[in-house]
């Protein structure tokens, strides 16, 4: 099971600032080992972040963002104590969900 | 697997078929990802095919939205970049490296009080030009920064 | 075993304790190419992998395993039974029951077996990862390093067997040996070294160690792993081509002993990302 994110979120005036954390290879299908053989693409497709259940941003990625991706996204209208959840999900079908309040 | 996957993303008239896949158990349901992934602009091989897949083609220079990235990296494995765009009513921004095999690294939606800033880290493989697009009332806008990659010290 | 070759070829170029510098330190006048690495560390921030790392090493250090199944809460890191708090800013140190100066791996290790009843040789298992398999040290040290941020780096130093392992290390350190006729010294013993555009502390300086020692353990950018100071060491041993140390060695305890000891006073900063 893929390892849990980390989540930061921060209050800076009325704007939330949500950092994310997130443990995957993102590898990008392109790389070979050491034995010539292409080391299949596992990457992260979809982002999204809702705050207090909506819906805030909906991401798509590639291969091309770095393993153990970092996010960063700054929402309006936010307060502390607000939740906010993260998903991502794989090309390969895994997923995971992650919750944080803003502190 | 990704034989039998490929085949029912191509053909626009399988979702019978993917059905039956499901009800079969041979995909797994979380393999129906692709509803929200753009895969014709993600698989494109170079910037003008992945604007047009976007719909971006012809995006217009706009100084009002913002990359900001380091001029050289240490390390092309880990770039870190920041896109804003203050362009009223901007709805999504994309990025691209513009000398990857596959130039989209990503592509952001904002809704509901999310301010049209994000920041990511992405792979870099060569001294290439980064491309930001912004989607503002249904137009696409565009600017862009060089970043230099070094070897770095070792790359071991 | 092709790749590790290849990978050995590649690093053996730059037969170094990469610590990168976020703030000038060198006297040397510095070019654009290097401030401008210098901003790129700046834009890098705090988001450190690291944290990953951390978050796993918490879970297990508080989850009962090995055969009396009992976690390693109830481990002494030097500061008594079950304070993770700062400990690692005061290690090496000499501990009464093992009889020994060890470092903070040497002492995790230690709880491993005394306290979970871990067998050595299981210990000595696969003590270090890789980006798709991190060890379980790697993420334990993670954790117990991180709890001495912002504390300040100080080894005790007052044991007569601390003193001697200061003593030893610092003599290791400038042993030559090997086939290139190399030590410790040879790239870290004089100022303004560099290797392309890795800046090199001067490791018999107290100023260059803190700088250096405040950002180890690390998560490195090119290998996507965190990497525990028993590894750095190890690495330094292996690039002078220099027979591979037993891992938790007196020797490199020593080496480590040295640098904390040097680096004393400096705040701990917490794993750094480096290149």
């Amino acid at each position: 099971m893929a390892d849990p994110m980390k989540i930061r979120a921060q209050i800076k005036g009325d704007v939330a600032e949500i950092r994310v954390l997130m443990s995957h290879p993102m590898e990008t299908g392109q790389r070979k080992d050491s034995d010539g053989k292409i080391i299949p693409a596992h990457y992260i497709q979809t982002v999204t972040v809702a705050l207090n259940g909506k819906n805030v941003v909906s991401g798509q990625t590639g291969g091309s963002v770095s393993r153990n991706p970092v996010f960063g996204f700054k929402v309006k209208g936010a307060k502390a104590g607000d939740k906010v959840a993260v998903t991502w999900k794989d090309n390969k079908g895994d997923s995971r969900t992650d919750e944080a309040s803003i502190a | 697997m990704d034989m039998i996957r490929r085949t029912v993303l191509k053909g626009a008239g399988a979702t019978g078929m993917l059905a039956g896949l499901l009800a079969a158990g041979v995909l797994k349901p979380t393999l129906a990802y692709a509803e929200d992934w753009n895969k014709a602009a993600f698989e494109a091989k170079d910037i003008n095919e992945a604007l047009k897949s976007l719909g971006a083609a012809s995006a217009a220079d706009h100084k009002d939205l913002v990359i900001k990235a380091p001029e050289i990296a240490e390390n092309g494995s880990v770039v870190p970049v920041d896109v804003s765009s203050n362009i009223p009513n901007t709805t999504s921004i994309a990025i691209l490296i513009l000398k990857n095999p596959f130039p989209l690294s990503s592509q952001f939606e904002f809704s509901n009080g999310a301010m049209t800033d994000v920041s990511i880290r992405v792979k870099v493989a060569d001294t290439s030009v980064i491309r930001a697009i912004a989607k503002a009332d249904g137009k696409f806008y565009s600017t862009q920064k060089e970043v230099k990659v070094t070897v770095g010290g070792c790359g071991g | 075993m092709k790749k590790r070759i290849m990978a050995a070829a590649l690093v053996s170029l730059c037969g170094v304790l990469g610590l990168s510098f976020a703030t000038p330190s060198l006297a040397q006048k510095k070019d654009e190419t290097i401030a401008g690495i210098e901003k790129y560390r700046e834009m890098l921030g705090d988001d450190n992998p690291a944290e990953l790392y951390e978050m796993r090493g918490e879970a297990a250090w508080k989850k009962p395993a090995g055969p009396n199944n009992v976690s390693l809460e109830k481990c002494d890191l030097g500061l008594g039974a079950g304070i993770v708090k700062g400990a690692y800013a005061q290690t090496p140190r000499y501990f009464e029951d093992a009889g020994r100066v060890m470092d903070i791996e040497s002492r995790i290790a230690w709880c491993m077996m005394t306290v979970q009843g871990i067998s050595e040789a299981d210990m000595r298992k696969r003590p270090f990862g890789s980006a798709d398999k991190p060890s379980l040290m790697e993420d334990l040290v993670t954790y117990v390093v991180t709890a001495s941020k912002g504390f300040k780096i100080a080894p005790p130093n007052t044991h007569p067997q601390e003193k001697a392992a200061f003593e030893l290390g610092q003599s290791i350190f400038h042993v030559r040996a090997g086939p290139y006729d190399f030590s410790c010294a040879t790239c870290h013993g004089q100022d303004g070294k560099r290797i392309r555009l890795q800046e090199l502390p001067n490791l018999t300086k107290a100023a260059d160690n803190q700088r250096a020692y405040i950002g180890w353990p690390a998560y490195r950018v090119s290998t996507s792993q965190v990497h525990s100071m028993q590894w750095r060491i190890n690495d330094c041993f292996r690039q002078q081509r220099l027979p591979e140390p037993k891992y938790m060695s007196e020797s490199v305890n020593a080496l480590i002993t040295y640098m904390a000891v040097m680096a004393t006073g400096a705040e701990y900063k917490g794993p750094a990302l480096k290149r």
